[in-house]
């Protein structure tokens, strides 16, 4: 007489709460899970996947020499995920952190060019640096405003804004700052436009750090965090609590792209010292990963970032040794990604089946 | 008779947590017969007949279509039955022609558009529709989209109707229209349900009347066996005695006066008619009317959250100092030390950030407070402790994202905060929709406390006995007008219930 028993054989019904120490327990299972699940690719290949994955610690941390160059490819990726987090929280769809660090990297770039040799040498990088963050704000703030004001999409605009940058680069290279004539190559930088080296890496993971404790602080006790926390959970709220939307926007797409556009001071000033069309190099959609994997939590980033660049220092050994695809790092990161989402879904749905469905209160 | 039953309900029961929308519930549809499902605001007619469309499945009861008991699990499986919904928000892709929206999740094979659009101008002729079916959708009128959603309905071969309130966006002319249709289809042996709250459609175009109430099941009367009066007896029911205290304020003075407050939605249509009334101090003034009658907007537009076409919201400041509140934003009008709290319909979408804990939705009204670019939660942590004590809110902690409490606890949260910031002026919107008995008194006794203290307070309400008994004087309207300003103390349901219907009526004798 009931209709239970022809309820569909699994439903859906939305958790009420879960302990926090679960949730990180199924988050890190994810992460097992994905590891698992990236043997299977692996062994497509005819590769073991347990000397596999000792190849790519090996090669990623075993020695200092490795781990610096982890430390590296992980700077840019922790700095952008840091620029990214706040947009993310608001809700804002930032997906053109590419573009930002293209731009900060091509302002950078000009003052390393012209500037290089008639200031001192720390005055020219805090020039650098700044020019490259206003540069990366200024990029963001473009979609920002008609967001803000004719509630355009950000996220195709902001996709968009990346290929213009890397298009004004290609010019750069090609015209006014060609080096050699027909090198299509822009001059590497001199020393005093470079950025000096900390414990044997480049000094850009010292401002990167920094940039977690002030990102933290940001996001968690400040008034401005607080907005973007009630715009992300909802824009009705914050228009009631008197909040202006529009302009709460376009302020934290600023502080986005500044970061993006530091991230590409360094790039430029403490790893290629040279600027191309590929300085970005996927960096501004990688960290999209990292920041979303963290769950937007700072210092979780600084996990994230560092396990995303030993897979791809990793496997970049894995393919001179084993010769094993190193595209292989893209896939276990894909199947890392789905996993950790996926969880979240778990985290807050549960499945209710046919049978145990009747005591289960939804 | 009984071999024309298309479909029958029986004894159905649903319930979304600790509210019962429908309580057994038993219906019987017909063919070639046009049924009137009338009630008030939250009286179950939506729900009971999404249960028809698939959209819900019963907790109780059986659902008959000839004779055979049936479970309609989704949308397409009561296609399958030949039951077709006619929501109130249409769904169709406004860039596709009539003829792709109809035909669209359809899946039979290959898709050849012109059968498709030989068969809709058909079933057009047939019914005396008006639609071109090459038309794209955003070209058409609001009428002209409800009829591709019949036309769609009709296209997948249903012969059992619902439609939603279909007359609630339509013209006088277009219902006319739209009745025609329906008596066509009627002849054509099709059954058909009408939701509606609209007596004299009702009268017109019904045969039979099933009324529900508060989610019971009154009855079910033939149209031509009764009268108007008859069926809003039947809707409101008589007053219930609910006990809530009403003290009189000894001094009361003006505090708000609105003046021919007239606002248009985007797409032009009046949703505020030069609204005029006047809020006093020490005072509860309810506000009726039918759900989408101008309530919502009224509140927002007071507090600087819709925007006003004409108009003036003056508020009197107690030492006689009048501020005028349209064209200021919700900042300003806190700037200018107007004491405005609002309670709004929707707590955690508006009122509330369903993520964060008591304290962080404290913050809400004080973040701005204190020096510096770092918030201050000293304050708003002591406000939700106290907000917790005083209204026996039950939370693990001041830090418990509010979204995972009960209704009654997110809105004691809501209200408690409200309060805490010390009005002139308190609105609240449906202030205890969804909650349980104990807390919906619990709200009503702080709301009198406000009162009491001398705060003007509007509630909006859609329960006729709380307002009878809770306000002291109440503010009905109908379709953004002012259709009257009663004694409380006075008046009927019966009185209300006719002003809350007045003008679609008068509309009908033009």
């Amino acid at each position: 007489m009931s209709a239970e028993n022809r309820t569909p054989f699994v439903r859906l019904a939305k958790r009420t709460e879960m302990s926090r120490r679960n949730m990180w327990l199924i988050r890190i299972g994810s992460i097992v899970i994905a590891l698992i699940l990236g043997c299977l690719p692996m062994l497509l290949t005819g590769t073991n996947p347990i000397s596999a994955y000792g190849v790519i610690i090996q090669g990623s941390v075993s020695r200092p020499v490795y781990l610096r160059q982890t430390i590296r490819t992980a700077i840019p990726l922790l700095g952008c995920a840091l620029a990214i987090a706040p947009c993310f929280k608001m809700r804002f769809w930032n997906i053109g952190a590419e573009g930002q660090i293209t731009m900060g990297a091509v302002f950078a770039t000009y003052f390393a060019l012209f500037w290089s040799g008639k200031i001192p040498h720390v005055a020219l990088l805090i020039i650098m640096a700044v020019s490259g963050a206003i540069a990366g704000g200024i990029w963001a703030l473009i979609p920002a405003f008609f967001k803000a004001k004719w509630n355009t999409n950000e996220t195709l605009f902001t996709l968009m804004m990346n290929y213009i940058a890397i298009g004004i680069v290609a010019w750069l290279q090609g015209g006014p700052w060609e080096g050699r004539k027909g090198s299509q190559l822009i001059p590497m930088f001199s020393d005093e436009a470079r950025l000096p080296d900390v414990l044997g890496v480049n000094c850009g993971w010292i401002i990167v750090l920094v940039l977690v404790v002030l990102m933290f602080i940001y996001m968690n006790k400040t008034k401005q965090g607080y907005e973007i926390a009630v715009i992300g959970d909802s824009v009705n709220t914050a228009r009631y609590a008197g909040m202006n939307v529009g302009w709460i926007m376009m302020r934290t797409m600023f502080i986005s792209g500044a970061i993006s556009g530091l991230v590409g001071f360094i790039i430029v000033s403490g790893a290629n010292y040279t600027l191309y069309s590929g300085v970005a190099d996927g960096v501004g959609f990688t960290s999209i990963t990292v920041a979303w994997l963290s769950q937007l939590n700072s210092f979780a980033m600084i996990a994230i970032s560092m396990i995303l660049a030993i897979l791809e220092k990793g496997s970049n050994t894995l393919q001179t040794r084993m010769s094993v695809p190193a595209s292989i790092a893209d896939i276990i990161t894909g199947i890392l990604l789905f996993c950790m989402l996926s969880c979240e879904f778990f985290i807050n749905y549960k499945l209710i089946f046919r049978h145990k469905g009747k005591e289960v209160n939804g | 008779m009984e071999k024309n039953c298309a479909i029958e309900m029986k004894g159905i029961t649903k319930r979304f947590g600790q509210v019962v929308a429908n309580d057994s519930i038993d219906l019987q549809i017909n063919r070639g017969e046009v049924l009137a499902l009338l009630g008030e605001n939250g009286s179950g007619k939506t729900t009971l007949m999404n249960m028809l469309s698939g959209i819900y499945q019963p907790d109780e009861g059986e659902i008959l279509k000839d004779g055979k008991t049936i479970y309609i699990r989704s949308p397409r499986e009561a296609y399958e039955y030949g039951i077709g919904m006619i929501h109130q928000h249409y769904k169709l892709v406004e860039v596709f022609t009539s003829t792709q929206n109809i035909i669209l999740g359809l899946n039979d094979g290959r898709m050849d558009l012109k059968a498709a659009e030989n068969k809709v101008n058909e079933i057009c002729d047939r019914y005396g529709f008006e639609i071109d079916a090459s038309e794209k959708v955003y070209d058409m009128s609001v009428s002209q989209k409800q009829t591709v959603e019949i036309v769609k309905v009709l296209y997948r071969g249903a012969d059992i109707l619902i439609l939603d309130e279909p007359t609630a966006v339509l013209t006088p002319q277009e219902t006319k229209k739209l009745f025609a249709v329906l008596r066509n289809m009627k002849a054509d042996g099709k059954a058909i349900v009408i939701i509606t709250h609209k007596l004299n459609e009702v009268m017109e175009v019904s045969d039979k009347v099933t009324v529900l109430r508060k989610g019971k099941f009154i009855g079910t009367v033939k149209t031509s066996e009764t009268n108007p009066q008859a069926l809003t007896d039947m809707m409101v029911g008589h007053a219930v005695s609910l006990n809530i205290d009403r003290p009189l304020y000894p001094d009361p003075r003006k505090k708000m006066i609105i003046e021919n407050l007239t606002c248009v939605d985007e797409e032009g249509v009046k949703k505020l008619d030069s609204v005029s009334f006047t809020a006093n101090t020490g005072e509860i003034l309810g506000v009726a009317g039918i759900s989408g009658s101008g309530q919502k907007e009224l509140l927002e537009a007071i507090t600087g959250l819709y925007p006003v076409k004409e108009g003036s919201v003056r508020f009197i400041k107690s030492d006689g100092s009048e501020v005028e509140l349209v064209g200021l934003t919700p900042k300003k009008i806190r700037q200018t030390g107007v004491g405005m709290a609002f309670v709004p319909e929707d707590r955690l979408g508006m009122g509330l950030v369903g993520s964060m804990g008591m304290t962080g939705n404290m913050l809400l009204r004080s973040w701005k407070k204190g020096k510096g670019a770092l918030i201050h939660k000293k304050e708003p942590e002591a406000l939700a402790n106290k907000v917790m004590e005083e209204l026996d809110v039950i939370t693990p902690g001041v830090n418990y994202p509010v979204r995972r409490l009960s209704g009654g606890n997110v809105q004691k949260v809501l209200v408690g905060r409200e309060i805490a910031s010390e009005p002139e002026v308190l609105m609240t919107a449906y202030a205890v929709r969804g909650l349980d008995i104990n807390t919906s008194y619990t709200i009503y006794n702080l709301l009198t406390e406000q009162k009491m203290k001398g705060v003007a307070v509007l509630y909006v309400g859609e329960d006729l006995d709380v307002l009878l008994e809770l306000a002291d004087r109440i503010l009905v309207l109908c379709g953004g007008q002012v259709a009257g300003v009663v004694d409380a103390r006075t008046t009927t349901k019966e009185e209300i219930g006719l002003l809350m219907t007045q003008f679609n009526a008068k509309e009908d004798e033009r």
